[in-house]
């Protein structure tokens, strides 16, 4: 199939961008997104001009690198995938199709498609841990029973990859999904409970400081999340926060 | 290393130890403890002086730089991607090995030692897996404690899976996402240390080179991705946890971004590479589906505990298949050939992986593909589906002859053990695995071989270390499925944390390394010039056209199978691809913002070079051994065939300018405790 591509060019932080069309001709539908602009980025090379420049990695869906806003929606059209697992088969010969990069005031752009979310490490370096050395003179795993249900739960909160999906799609660019799945995994957790109230302090206080918004509970983030992590998990968020405050 | 050495080796040909991998002494059980208790340690208050340089942040990365940064050392960390939970260890799916004895199977630290050593095909060495295997149970006691959320049964307690080439259940796992789980509480200790400024992260930065001062590494020249900026590190110790090289075959389950340059950079300026050949070609991935394609998709191994792998029995059906007028699912039983549970009934569809991948090979070679490429199998889930829908239905107290419930119940089973393979899978190929049975085909995952290192994780380069994939020490010629992940963990969390203190207890009052010594000004120098190099190059060629042809070569000629005459004319091949690279890639962009095609070309140039070394090594060691299948040295049956009098050794290669001139040197392996069998599933 043939297709009009409006995408985002952006040279550095620095200067502005704009979007720039690019027909792409011959598109097998079991290509996947990212090896359609594989393939226009071949041509752009062989002309002599700079390639668009996106974020990937390890293209199974699970590393978080990728990133694009496509058409409006974060990782594209189809549900509960990263744009490396979105097929050409979900778009029809002759569509125009814009792409951008996910775009938050703490999300800055870098180049074209790609974006700096170092945020959201410096949100888990604030408290996204169990301070235990990794010596290995911790007590047998089974001592520590943990009923089934939290421990899937925990793990349901815990696959979050930390892509930025949930910043981009919301319309605050509120990072409330992504920091509640991390607490909410620890708070599920006997391991984690010790140090449940600070963490929740310092990572919510972490997430201000680097400029998301507040969230207003419109959901876009848990229908656009790659790996399906629940609203469930900002309730969590939000007891755990109020239980913390009240303490300290 | 001394060029004495190897001359002594062309002198005394096989059969003389000639690289000392510093094992310590005494009964086999004994030596780590032992080591531990013996090696000099570094005090606390000293451990402030001194800094140390870890590259990559996958699993052995990770937990290697958080544990560095709790003793006390000054860590800096580097990873390309932007940040280090992406590292690839973050795809591997099915689980973890330890040898708990938590289902009371019979598993213990001798059988999970023997499995390992086994499943490698007796060409790993001895020490070094049994201490692997003796540290695997506390991984798992660490993870916990950190907050990973392993699978559990309903009273609370580790649930465990069985993996190939083993007759217990000894695999932890997080539903297909282990090695996410373990990533991610790998990241959590170093960001709690990151936190603290104990460590340094530096995302977005790839490691160019390595500076050696003295006959000593002593930091690195680096190359910030964002910007361009190339810097000098210093450090009292550098160590490699770069991952494999799987991506010299282009197409491979690793991410895009994996490489083999800092093995390589590190190798050309002393490191020996080991065993480069060693490769795994994993049985279950999605197959190719076209000249596009950029990566492959692995489907983990834990689908082999209850998927059945088949080819139709008849070559007249898998024409109808091919040509869409048959459904799989309408075969009969008796029509369909269970190859793996035929040949090896023992091991059944659980056989290793190189196992499971010649077999594959053997069917489609004869004709039995069921895909349009003709190289694809069945791995089929129904059998599993009815078993578990009709204990469910018997628990529930439900009908169990109901084929339609016991059908829905069985699917819901399956989808909580494997749901998020089986979505995976429907997204790619667009077919419902929980309907029609999956289409799988054997691609490259993991490469045994590496850096040389000695029993302390030291390459052959005084205070480098290379740990993880990186390395070559633990698998030999073949790796059981759920041993990566530990063999990364133990390294980084419980191995090289202590041993690099033996060394470094003679750097306590060497202070500061000084970054404006003539060493690092060489090394920057040569790196700036190989960039100017590379972008001066006025070719028409892109660096991916010269990747994908160097896949090709790997793939045809050094991949599944190998033969004398394919490896040989490979070596030619690859030493005029990369001939035709040098004179024809073209990249486009500049060095002072993010480039790609730049970085890309500086990783293809040094796999063009790893490429030949392979397929000398390939041709040199003429053995069928593990997943080096030599097609001249093999039973009558089609199986491998070792020859231990002539090869139980580890080739450890020296760089001598162009590859095909590289030296080799040997480690010989000596089996204390086990005795060396013929491998057999049957």
């Amino acid at each position: 199939m043939n297709l009009i591509l409006k995408i985002w060019r952006q040279p550095n932080s620095k200067s502005k961008g704009k979007m720039v069309t690019y027909p792409v001709e011959n598109v097998s539908p079991d290509m996947s997104f990212l090896e359609m602009i594989d393939m226009l980025n071949e041509k752009i090379i062989l002309k002599g001009e700079d390639p668009v420049a996106f974020d990937h990695d390890c293209r199974e869906g699970i590393c978080g690198m990728c990133s694009m806003f496509i058409n409006g929606q974060a990782h594209g059209p189809d549900r509960l995938v990263t744009t490396c697992q979105l097929h050409m088969r979900k778009f029809r010969d002759g569509d125009t199709i814009i792409v951008e990069p996910f775009r938050a005031n703490a999300f800055p752009v870098i180049k074209d498609l790609i974006v700096d979310r170092s945020s959201f490490d410096r949100i888990q370096q604030a408290g996204g841990f169990i301070s235990i050395n990794t010596s290995g003179n911790t007590q047998d795993a089974n001592a520590i029973p943990i009923e089934k249900d939290d421990a899937d739960k925990a793990f349901d909160a815990a696959t979050c990859i930390g892509c930025g999906a949930c910043v981009a799609s919301c319309k605050n660019a509120s990072a409330m999904l992504f920091v509640s799945a991390k607490v909410s995994q620890y708070s599920l957790l006997p391991q984690g409970k010790v140090e449940a109230t600070d963490r929740v302090l310092n990572m919510v206080n972490q997430m201000d400081e680097e400029g998301f918004g507040n969230c207003t509970n419109t959901g876009a983030c848990e229908v656009e999340c790659p790996k399906g992590i629940s609203l469930e998990n900002i309730a969590r968020l939000n007891r755990e926060f109020l239980i913390s405050k009240v303490k300290t | 290393m001394k060029k004495n050495n190897s001359k002594k080796i062309k002198k005394n040909g096989n059969g003389k130890n000639l690289m000392d991998s510093n094992i310590p002494k005494g009964p086999l059980s004994q030596k780590w403890t032992l080591h531990k208790s013996k090696i000099n340690l570094v005090s606390p208050s000293n451990k402030r002086l001194i800094d140390i340089i870890v590259v990559g942040t996958g699993l052995a990365g990770a937990s290697a730089s958080a544990t560095l940064a709790e003793l006390g050392y000054n860590v800096k960390t580097f990873c390309f991607q932007d940040s280090p939970r992406r590292a690839h260890s973050i795809a591997a799916q099915g689980g973890i090995n330890a040898s708990k004895n938590y289902q009371g199977d019979g598993d213990s630290t001798h059988r999970l030692f023997y499995d390992t050593i086994k499943g490698g095909d007796y060409r790993s060495r001895e020490a070094n897996v049994y201490r692997l295997a003796e540290v695997s149970g506390n991984i798992i006691d660490q993870c916990v404690a950190q907050g990973v959320p392993f699978a559990r049964d309903y009273g609370g307690l580790l649930d465990n899976r069985s993996f190939g080439g083993v007759l217990v259940s000894r695999t932890f796992y997080a539903k297909g996402q282990t090695g996410q789980q373990l990533l991610l509480g790998a990241y959590s200790a170093m960001n709690r240390q990151i936190g603290r400024g104990k460590i340094t992260m530096y995302n977005r930065h790839e490691m160019m080179d390595v500076v050696i001062k003295d006959g000593k590494a002593r930091g690195i020249i680096s190359r910030n991705l964002i910007n361009g900026e190339i810097q000098r590190h210093g450090a009292h110790a550098v160590v490699l946890a770069t991952g494999g090289y799987g991506n010299v075959f282009f197409l491979s389950t690793n991410a895009m971004g994996s490489n083999v340059s800092a093995g390589w950079k590190i190798h050309k300026k002393g490191a020996l590479f080991a065993n480069p050949c060693f490769t795994q070609i994993h049985p279950t991935c999605i197959p190719v589906s076209g000249e596009h394609q950029s990566k492959l998709t692995l489907m983990s191994e834990s689908l082999r505990n209850d998927g059945r792998i088949w080819v139709p029995k008849k070559i007249e059906d898998v024409k109808l298949i091919r040509e869409g007028k048959l459904s799989p699912t309408d075969l009969n039983e008796k029509d369909r050939d269970y190859y793996l549970e035929r040949r090896y009934p023992a091991f059944g569809n659980l056989v290793p992986r190189d196992v499971a991948s010649r077999a594959a090979k053997e069917r489609c070679d004869a004709g039995y593909g069921v895909n349009s490429t003709g190289e694809a199998v069945y791995l089929d889930f129904s059998a599993a589906i009815n078993r578990y829908g009709k204990e469910e239905a018997h628990v529930k107290g439900l009908d169990e002859n109901d084929a339609d419930l016991v059908k829905k119940l069985g699917q819901e089973i399956v989808r909580s053990k494997y749901g998020n393979l089986f979505q995976m899978y429907e997204k790619i190929v667009d077919q419902n695995p929980y309907e029609m049975p999956m289409m799988i085909y054997p691609a490259v995952h993991y490469t045994m071989g590496g850096v040389w290192v000695d029993y302390n994780l030291m390459t052959s380069i005084k205070g480098c270390y290379a740990i993880g994939e990186a390395n070559f020490s633990d698998h030999g010629a073949n790796r059981l499925g759920a041993s990566a992940l530990m063999q990364g963990l133990a390294d980084g969390y419980f191995v090289l944390p202590y041993t690099i203190g033996d060394y470094l207890t003679n750097d306590i009052r060497t202070g500061k390394i000084d970054i404006s010594a003539p060493e690092f000004e060489k090394a920057e120098n040569q790196v700036k010039s190989q960039i100017n190099k590379l972008l001066k190059n006025k070719g028409q060629n892109s660096v991916d056209y010269y990747h994908k042809k160097l896949g090709k070569i790997m793939w045809d000629k050094c991949g599944m199978s190998r033969n004398e005459k394919d490896l040989k004319s490979a070596i030619n091949e690859i030493k005029r691809l990369r001939e035709d690279f040098h004179k024809n890639v073209f990249v486009p962009g500049n060095d002072k913002e993010y480039n790609e095609e730049l970085a890309k070309a500086g990783r293809v140039s040094d796999f063009l070079e790893l490429g030949e070394l392979f397929a000398k090594d390939a041709l040199e060691r003429n053995e069928s051994c593990g997943g080096h299948f030599r097609e001249e040295f093999q039973t009558p049956e089609g199986e491998a065939l070792r020859n231990d009098k002539n090869f139980t050794f580890v080739s450890a290669w020296e760089y001598n300018g162009e590859p095909s001139n590289a030296i080799m040197h040997k480690e010989n392996l000596n089996y204390q405790e086990i005795e060396v069998k013929t491998r057999s599933y049957k």
